[in-house]
């Protein structure tokens, strides 16, 4: 009778599984994690989430003028962030710029740039400028940078060089080639990647302000510090809705622009 | 002699777009009114000169003092928020996924509200997630852990289902038709293809909860946010220096790390 072929003993299976073990008891030991004690306090849980499931529509017009800034800010970031992207990922394509070094020093600038979280970059430039929806800007601005600037080069590099050679042939300089060869062939990707930036920019910006980087946030942090889980509560819908719609809007917008 | 020239661009087509582009310039120009974008404080340049010296000497004794709450050991608890709280989110996320996947043995509806139900909680604030955890089990990196692991859910749930979605149903009717069960469908056809989409999709979140993680500390919710905070509040440039050095390199490690296991999975 014939016989299936034996598997070859996976001992990288097993490694890996060892390490995730030990790497969970670790864990578990390092950050005190007790699920017991959390299912025990879980009433202390529903309780904060009963209050906001009451939200307090009164606060509704108090919460309208901090969520137009959120708005404002996120469409400001995005832009600065992706008008300094769109240069910057030319410069840091293998295809584009043929000097090693030029391409790679200049990508380890971007990958240390984005290893960066948002909150972070906050906090710091809540430090640097001052409490207030400028911070938030520009925290936007590099985050954008670091996203767009990435995804960009990538689709970059994988457009076709037919065209390049072609109008090189032709006796094209750089900023031809780049003009004419490179931008028709990525400007949909970079539509596209900008409007993926501003989704996720709206969802960043509503919490920015929590570390005073201006927008809904600094509400959201004044309602919890008084413990005003019903305006906690509203806040989080209010802002569902707005992630809502924008994701909705940038979605007709990438169909009308592409 | 005639010149060619180019065939214009439909013209229906051309008007939309400009009309588009210009109303996308008048809502950036909107979006600069009220901002008070001058109105930056005036020792701004000092601070950030103070800021920058800073990194570019960090306190170099603060990486290992051997009390617990140095660079090394906070940014060792960050790893382990990241690292149980994915595992934790995957775990949830599994039933999430099956119920939110659009397979055609199920009514649509069903999966509508799923993949509702999943960006609800992608929409949440992790932060107000972490406060509210906070509340019940205090402060520390346990309250992380639980923040982490169900704002995770959000996403790797829907990762988790758009792989579903796209699995092949050709290997689990070759089951079928040698005379396999459900079950057999399942361990022999399902679980092998969704298993290496599964761990890289997880690794994928790992490597966000990482950046996740480490801000949490912010609000009290442990690993290397808390000192982080109170050492720009103290103003200790220094130290925020090697700070933000150990985060840019534990998050480049880790992304590394992920990124080349990933590569050999897929």
């Amino acid at each position: 009778m014939a016989e299936l072929p034996k598997k070859p003993f996976a001992w990288q299976k097993w490694v890996l599984g060892v390490v995730m073990v030990v790497g969970l008891i670790i864990s578990a030991q390092a950050t005190g994690t007790n699920l017991p004690m959390f299912f025990q306090n879980f009433g202390q849980f529903t309780i904060i989430f009963q209050q906001m499931l009451s939200p307090d529509w009164s606060y509704t017009a108090y919460v309208v003028d901090p969520l137009i800034e959120t708005i404002k800010m996120a469409i400001l970031g995005t832009t600065i962030g992706s008008v300094l992207a769109f240069p910057y990922a030319l410069l840091v394509a293998r295809n584009i710029v043929t000097n090693r070094w030029v391409v790679g020093i200049f990508r380890f600038i971007l990958n240390v740039i984005r290893t960066i979280p948002d909150l972070l970059l906050a906090a710091i430039f809540v430090a640097i400028v001052g409490i207030g929806p400028v911070a938030g800007v520009i925290t936007l601005a590099i985050f954008t940078f670091g996203m767009v600037g990435k995804l960009f080069y990538e689709a970059v590099e994988t457009i076709d060089e037919g065209p390049i050679e072609a109008i090189k042939a032709a006796g094209a300089g750089k900023l031809e080639i780049i003009r004419f060869a490179v931008i028709p062939q990525v400007s949909n990707y970079f539509v596209s990647y900008v409007l993926y930036a501003f989704e996720i920019n709206v969802r960043a910006s509503t919490v920015l302000g929590y570390l005073g980087a201006g927008g809904i946030g600094v509400f959201l942090q004044r309602a919890l510090s008084q413990f005003r889980y019903d305006r906690v509560g509203l806040m989080v819908l209010v802002i569902f809705v707005v992630v809502l719609v924008i994701d909705y809007v940038s979605g007709k917008l990438r169909e009308a622009l592409i | 002699m005639k010149t060619s020239t180019l065939p214009d661009a439909p013209r229906a087509g051309r008007l939309r777009k400009w009309v588009l582009w210009i109303a996308l310039i008048l809502v950036i120009g909107w979006s600069f009114t009220g901002m008070p974008l001058l109105q930056i404080k005036d020792n701004a340049v000092e601070v950030a000169g103070a800021m920058f010296s800073g990194l570019i000497h960090p306190d170099w004794g603060y990486v290992w003092t051997g009390d617990g709450e140095d660079l090394v050991s906070t940014l060792l608890q960050t790893i382990a928020i990241a690292f149980i709280g994915t595992f934790i989110s995957a775990i949830i996320s599994l039933p999430f996924a099956f119920w939110a996947a659009n397979t055609k043995h199920k009514n649509w509806l069903v999966s509508r509200s799923g993949k509702i139900i999943l960006t609800a909680i992608r929409t949440f604030p992790e932060i107000v997630l972490a406060l509210m955890f906070i509340k019940a089990v205090g402060p520390g990196a346990f309250a992380g852990v639980l923040a982490v692991g169900v704002h995770s859910v959000g996403m790797l749930a829907k990762l988790f289902s758009e792989a579903i979605e796209n699995m092949d149903g050709g290997a689990g009717e070759s089951v079928t038709a040698a005379g396999g069960n459900r079950l057999d469908v399942t361990m022999l056809a399902s679980f092998p293809q969704l298993l290496p989409e599964f761990v890289s999709n997880t690794l994928y979140r790992f490597e966000l909860a990482i950046r996740s993680a480490s801000i949490l500390g912010i609000i009290g919710a442990g690993g290397i946010g808390t000192p982080l905070i109170f050492a720009i509040s103290a103003r200790a440039w220094n130290r925020v220096g090697i700070i933000l050095l150990g985060i840019i390199l534990m998050v480049t490690l880790v992304d590394y790390v992920s990124g080349a296991i990933r590569k050999r999975l897929v």
